[in-house]
């Protein structure tokens, strides 16, 4: 019986395992990004329009000057990333097609919104 | 307030269901409700330390820190969703009868429990830490707000605590027989769930980047950021832009849990009558 469980957990380990070389040999030929610098300050984004190429990856660089955490959402680009007060975060977006994308500040919804857009 | 309150339930709702499962499950099961309430205390402590420590985990990893720590517990979630229903498998219908009370069933029962109470803490724990987070920065501003802010916190516990209701007794309406399937389905496509999105954060971390184009939109026909949508998100894994990679990994831990159940699953029935 012990002989089985160890058996099962070696299977499921091994199937992460295989799991693993792809993600690190994928990780090398990824396509150069574009880089947007994003700073959030007094539940405002500046700029509060940024905007990207389409179809090629993006990467953002948040800074949050204020002293509280925020958490940088966006429901069309499926991103949900907290950041602590007064700390950078880096968020990669996926290649994207044109349109525009909102984003907000989850913990202030309603005032703190910005939008990307992809061109 | 109002806004408080959603945000609060937002994040509860998706533990609540998880416990709501978990506690039917394990109904039949002696001292469950200790080790369950053991995996939410512990996920709440542990929720309060990553809060305290956002910022250094985010860090982490070329700022990737939140989506690999999250992406971890995700996976350490199902392989104890796993390992359960691999174990149920082979001694549910023990635990059911009449070896119940034996004491070798107690102390099995338990080892499985200590898989589930995992489940619970990782899940209070990833919704937890955002809740934390949320409410410190509330707090931390103070002034006018910090009463309606906790009131709506409080509410939206409740609210969560009522989906974590709501979906245990809903289950347990199913008749016991039925009851095993059922939920043996349900942990499997939750498992099968939680791997998609452990593979999402990967590829958000870009650890992750083979089979990433999007297979198919369904967000015009229900969004799972809606509640309906988030519901389904966390009961089977719905998404509405799955990429190649998450319905791989989606498939392949059905794939897995399903051959892992025939291979240890129920030896007794396959050696015991053979021999008469």
């Amino acid at each position: 019986m012990s002989r089985s469980r160890t058996l099962s957990k070696a299977v499921i380990f091994a199937a992460v395992a295989a799991l693993l070389p792809i993600a690190a040999t994928s990780a090398a030929n990824a396509q150069a990004a574009t880089e947007i610098q994003l700073s959030y300050k007094d539940k405002k984004f500046d700029p509060a329009e940024i905007s990207a190429p389409a179809n090629t990856p993006i990467v953002i660089k948040l800074k949050n000057l204020d002293a509280k955490p925020m958490e940088f959402e966006s429901k069309t680009l499926k991103i949900e990333k907290v950041v602590a007060g007064s700390s950078d975060a880096t968020v990669n977006v996926r290649a994207q097609k044109p349109g525009r994308y909102e984003f907000v500040d989850e913990y202030n919804e309603k005032v703190a919104r910005g939008a990307l857009v992809v061109k | 307030m109002i806004a408080a309150l959603i945000i609060v339930f937002r994040e509860v709702f998706e533990a609540g269901l998880i416990i709501g499962i978990v506690l039917a499950v394990t109904r039949t099961v002696p001292h469950r409700n200790a080790w369950i309430g053991g995996g939410v205390l512990a996920g709440v402590l542990a929720a309060c330390v990553v809060a305290a420590f956002a910022g250094a985990l985010s860090n982490l990893f070329a700022g990737m820190g939140q989506e690999l720590f999250n992406a971890a517990i995700l996976v350490i979630a199902v392989v104890m969703l796993t390992w359960h229903n691999v174990w149920m498998a082979r001694h549910g219908a023990e635990l059911a009868g009449e070896l119940r009370v034996a004491g070798q069933a107690v102390v099995e029962g338990s080892k499985s429990l200590l898989a589930l109470a995992v489940v619970v803490g990782v899940a209070v724990l990833r919704e937890g830490s955002e809740v934390v987070l949320f409410l410190y920065g509330v707090i931390a501003t103070g002034g006018d707000t910090a009463w309606g802010v906790t009131l709506g916190g409080l509410g939206g516990l409740a609210l969560g605590l009522m989906i974590c209701l709501l979906t245990y007794f809903g289950l347990l309406r199913i008749p016991a027989r039925a009851l095993f399937t059922t939920t043996t389905i349900l942990i499997a496509l939750l498992a099968a769930g939680m791997a998609a999105q452990a593979a999402a954060f990967l590829e958000k971390a870009n650890w992750l980047t083979a089979m990433d184009n999007v297979v198919w939109d369904s967000g015009w026909l229900l969004s799972d950021a809606s509640i309906p949508g988030k519901a389904l998100h966390t009961l089977i894994g719905y998404t509405d832009q799955p990429t190649a990679m998450q319905l791989t990994v989606y498939l392949a831990i059905l794939l897995i849990t399903f051959v892992l159940m025939r291979l240890y699953g129920a030896p007794a029935k396959a050696v015991v009558p053979a021999r008469g």
